[in-house]
């Protein structure tokens, strides 16, 4: 009796679902105390309200990008702790010792480190920058749907709490990052791991899908006027092409998800071993999102970089037209071939000869890119400050971890190297050196615009070279040690191999990108404590080119006093040199009001996703429950918008480009 | 623009509209969808024909059936300059097209190269032989 | 009309665009959203292209389907998909009685797909051919379950757009809703024409 009535309430929970050593109790607690931590610093400042009001509630995109780039950073550091422990275990774990981390536990932060950096960084940074500097460039006052995207936000930060849940209460997926069955079914993992693995990705995957469609729509339709496509930012073209890959390569990462769920739930026989499923589907369709989901990421960052050359070389990007097809071009390719990730799965050779061609021609449009951008540099007025650091350190990692990636393009190469270390070295390159590089270029080049004040150089320089050396460092080892034979995942070796020294030197670049991490953390502390000595009360303290400049810093809430006005490309820039004045009057605008709901329909959706992976169906029918009538109050009101008088704008307009700082 | 007439307002107005459906559009769209779908269940259900020549003709009733309430149920193309509905589209159906016919071809491929169960059981019983 | 000022005419002329321009704006990411969708059945599609002979001994397409049955279920929603239509009509003509009542009738007709189709999967999980039997099943289970649970989720919205529609009226606002609602009625309908080809009449034919 007492049993079923367990059963009913806690489904598969129990005591047994606490950490079961110090080491998963210590992650716990850290886990926990963060929450706590924060709770009692609201309570004891008075800030519940105030946080509520002004970021929870919020449907402005600038405050829902900053609250983006806040998770993504937290999760940044979770991603470095797991770092951490994977280069202590692997610096150790030789011969007769066996290191500090179980085997389990080992593949568990493994998988949890690639799920993280992955969903919840690189995407949370990307959706971060979409939010705060989209509607900005296209002289929007808001995007398309303000309430999707604030649901959106909401899933995602659903999705990160359901990964971080995982500490606490069970394990994680100990799979890698795409949890290939036959390993992730049930019969061969069957605690409730792989579930969180699934239900984290299904919910942050639904958000990301959503923001997709938003700012696809937001770009396609509400350009100011004036702006037509072939005038738009850079940025905003590699948005573009980045949000049609999210809208047509995320609902088959939902489909290949809720099959893997139906197999472990239902007993269904998709990709069982048995019973007529076929595990080889799983990989084609993962990969059939998962080689589009590395443009999704790279391409913003190749628009970042875009921004950044073109300013700090004080010159027009060399070749817009060849850059826009490029984008397109790689957006088509990147859904041509997905099979270069399976080569050794043992397809025919004229499908891995395919294949293999198309992962080689997509190194042309981005070839394009990069010399598009050294001649943009060519014979400009270049300024080295960190953003171009950034961008420098990019092209070297990049252009090294892409030649490595043409070579696993040739599939007799690629059996070779397939799961060695060579190819985390490549995809760390690409990742890191594209992505992580162009996000932290974009920070410190977007900073001002957003906070009203600029990041400390000196400190922001000091981290660029910490992060270089250290992945350096940590990285060209991994690509020795691929060649020697060293696996994927590896969490013990063999003595006699001689791969010690190897994976110290690596733990080392690890550690050196670790106090660049470190000093980018006291950058922002400083420059917050030293802003009276950093405030931008221009709004353009890079001599920008494109309209974000044109607005002050912080910029308002409103975006643009009066909407702006287009005819050719680097519009602010040539407002600026013919000293062009906007007379025409000022109108009333319509803002989004605040409301709860978008964060309660993530709250349901976050207990469905918790109920899910431990079958506690009451909950779970309350969680979508939850979300399905919020969703359908809200689509009856017709109410979701108040005005702004002109009179009113036109005072706040002379107050912010008076000079005044808030 | 100071001397825009009503007719140039209606036009431009016009322009911005949504789509307009029609009762005409309705009925020729539902009646053909019906004829179409007819045809494909009788051969289906008492054609003699070849099984390729079947699957031929079974696809392009479907491929028919589907352009017709493209046109007359979602009204696609119907649109004003520039046609994003109609690229988007697009764009999806290429890729979509993409998807199934590369995920057929791979799993073909990797399916034909794979040991039947007769031949796993006598690769099994030699291996426990040596 | 000819009487008003220019400058007024203009005003109000952008003031009508502007208001058009939302609207299609929103039309346009719902549409946006319905493509994604297509996506999400082509995974479904491929999926049950690749596990359909995998009957792992249970019964085949050919063994399970009765195709009069599945014209009964195509027909009553290729009716519905009409009926939608002629409630947007309805709606462009600011007729609220004949919006509801159109609405009505598809409803009814939706329920009557869905039920047909429930009925369906009971009888093959009575038989003890369930999504569990093969990869087959658990594909043919999935593909079409996922068709239905949009038909489940078209008619609670349908449900909330007649509420609607009895309280407030034709609206600029219920007009967007219910196009909106038409176009993912219609888009139902047209991916089952697909799903009725390659699962019901392939598989009868033995493909």
């Amino acid at each position: 009796m007492m049993h079923v009535f367990a059963n009913f309430w806690l489904g598969k929970l129990n005591l047994q679902a606490l950490p079961p050593n110090a080491i998963q109790w210590f992650g716990a607690l850290l886990m926990i105390s963060v929450p706590i931590g924060l709770a009692v610093f609201l309570t004891v400042t008075k800030r519940w309200k105030w946080l509520y009001k002004e970021w929870l509630t919020t449907q402005d995109p600038k405050k829902i990008g900053v609250m983006y780039i806040i998770v993504a950073v937290a999760m940044l550091l979770r991603g470095a702790a797991d770092v951490a422990l994977i280069k202590t275990q692997q610096s150790i774990s030789v011969g007769h010792s066996m290191g500090i981390l179980s085997s389990s536990h080992f593949q568990q932060i493994v998988t949890a480190h690639g799920t993280i950096m992955i969903f919840f960084v690189a995407m949370g940074l990307m959706f971060g920058l979409f939010n705060l500097i989209v509607p900005l460039q296209i002289g929007a006052r808001d995007v398309a749907f303000p309430f999707l995207n604030a649901t959106s936000f909401w899933l995602f930060f659903s999705g990160m709490v359901l990964v971080n849940l995982s500490l606490i209460l069970g394990d994680f997926a100990a799979t890698g990052w795409l949890a290939y069955p036959p390993l992730s079914e049930l019969r061969y993992s069957p605690t409730v791991g792989v579930d969180y693995w699934i239900w984290s990705l299904e919910i942050a995957g639904v958000g990301s899908l959503l923001s997709g469609i938003n700012f696809l729509v937001t770009i396609l339709k509400m350009r100011v006027k004036g702006m037509n496509l072939m005038k738009m930012p850079m940025f905003c073209w590699s948005v573009l092409g980045s949000t049609l890959l999210i809208a047509f390569a995320f609902p088959i990462l939902t489909v290949c998800l809720t099959l893997l769920a139906l197999d472990r739930d239902i007993g269904t026989h998709f990709f069982t071993a048995g019973g007529g499923g076929n595990m080889m589907m799983y990989v084609n369709l993962i990969w059939a999102w998962g080689h589009p989901e590395v443009y999704i990421l790279v391409l913003p960052a190749f628009g970042v970089y875009s921004e950044v050359v073109a300013t700090f070389s004080r010159k027009r990007l060399f070749g817009y037209t060849s850059m826009v097809w490029a984008i397109m071009a790689i957006v088509l390719l990147s859904f041509i071939v997905w099979l270069h990730h399976f080569f050794t799965m043992g397809a025919g050779s004229d499908v891995n000869a395919f294949f293999g061609i198309m992962t080689m021609i997509i190194a042309i449009p981005t070839g394009v890119k990069i010399f598009n951008w050294l001649f943009t540099m060519y014979r400009g007025k270049i300024r080295l400050e960190s953003p171009m650091l950034w961008f420098i350190g990019f092209v070297v990692l990049f252009t090294i971890g892409g030649m490595a990636g043409v070579m696993m393009a040739v599939p007799p190469i690629d059996f070779q190297l397939h799961n060695s270390l060579f190819l985390i070295a490549h995809f760390h390159m690409m990742i890191v050196g594209g992505v992580l590089f162009a996000d932290f270029a974009a920070i410190t080049y977007w900073f001002p615009k957003i906070f009203g004040f600029r990041l400390n150089e000196r400190l922001g320089r000091i981290a660029f070279w910490c992060w270089l050396i250290g992945f350096l460092l940590s990285f060209i080892p991994l690509y020795i040690l691929g060649f020697m034979g060293a696996t994927r995942r590896l969490d013990h070796y063999a003595a006699g191999l001689g791969w010690q020294q190897l994976f110290i030197v690596s733990a080392i670049g690890a550690a050196v990108i670790g106090i660049g991490v470190g000093v980018q953390i006291l950058q922002l502390v400083y420059s917050y404590f030293s802003r009276r000595n950093n405030l931008d009360l221009s709004g353009d303290p890079w001599d920008g080119r494109s309209l974000e400049w044109s607005t002050p810093s912080p910029v308002p809430f409103y975006n643009f006093a009066k909407t702006p006005h287009v005819t050719e490309r680097d519009a602010f820039w040539v407002a600026k040199r013919h000293n062009l004045k906007d007379t025409r009057p000022y109108e009333d605008i319509e803002i989004p009001k605040n409301t709860p709901l978008a964060m309660i329909i993530a709250a349901g959706a976050l207990a469905f996703g918790f109920a899910v992976v431990w079958h506690i169906w009451w909950l779970a029918v309350i969680g979508l429950l939850t979300s399905v009538v919020s969703l359908i109050v809200r689509s009856m009101d017709e109410h979701t918008e108040r005005i702004i008088k002109a009179e009113e704008i036109e005072r706040l307009d002379k107050l912010y480009s008076g000079g005044l700082s808030r | 623009m100071s001397s825009l007439r009503a007719d140039d307002v209606d036009v431009l107005v016009s322009r911005h509209q949504p789509e307009q459906a029609t009762l005409k559009g309705y009925v020729i769209g539902f009646g053909s969808s019906i004829i179409l779908t007819m045809t494909a269940y009788l051969l289906a259900r008492y054609g003699l024909l070849d099984k390729p020549i079947m699957v031929a003709l079974l696809a392009t009733l479907a491929l028919a059936q589907f352009a017709v309430q493209l046109i007359y149920f979602l009204h696609v193309g119907r649109e004003f300059s520039p046609r994003l509905k109609l690229m988007v589209m697009l764009t999806m159906m290429l890729i979509v097209f993409i998807l199934v016919a590369g995920s057929i071809w791979i799993m073909n491929s990797l399916n034909g190269r794979m040991m039947n169960t007769k031949q796993m059981v006598q690769y099994m019983n030699n291996q426990n032989n040596l | 009309m000819s009487e008003i000022s220019p400058a007024l005419r203009l005003a109000r002329t952008n003031k009508l665009i502007a208001k058009y321009d939302k609207e299609s704006k929103t039309i346009f990411g719902f549409w946006v959203y319905l493509m994604t969708d297509c996506v999400l059945f082509a995974s479904l599609f491929a999926t049950f292209a690749v596990l359909r002979h995998n009957t792992f001994g249970g019964p085949t397409a050919a063994d399970l389907f009765s195709l009069p049955y599945v014209l009964a279920e195509t027909l009553a929603l290729l009716t519905s998909s009409f009926t939608c239509g002629l409630a947007v009509l309805s709606a462009q003509q600011r007729h609220k009685n004949r919006v509801v009542f159109w609405f009505a009738v598809t409803f009814l007709l939706g329920a009557t797909f869905l039920a047909l189709e429930i009925n369906e999967f009971h009888k093959f999980v009575a038989m003890g051919d369930s999504w569990r039997r093969s990869g087959f099943l658990s594909s043919y289970f999935t593909l079409v379950g996922t068709h239905g649970l949009h038909i489940t989720i078209g008619l609670l919205w349908m449900a909330v757009m007649v509420a609607f529609v009895i309280k407030r009226g034709i609206t600029d606002g219920t007009l967007k809703r219910i196009r909106m609602l038409s176009l993912f009625w219609h888009f139902l309908d047209v991916v089952w024409i697909f799903i009725f080809t390659i699962v019901y009449l392939f598989g009868v034919i033995k493909v």
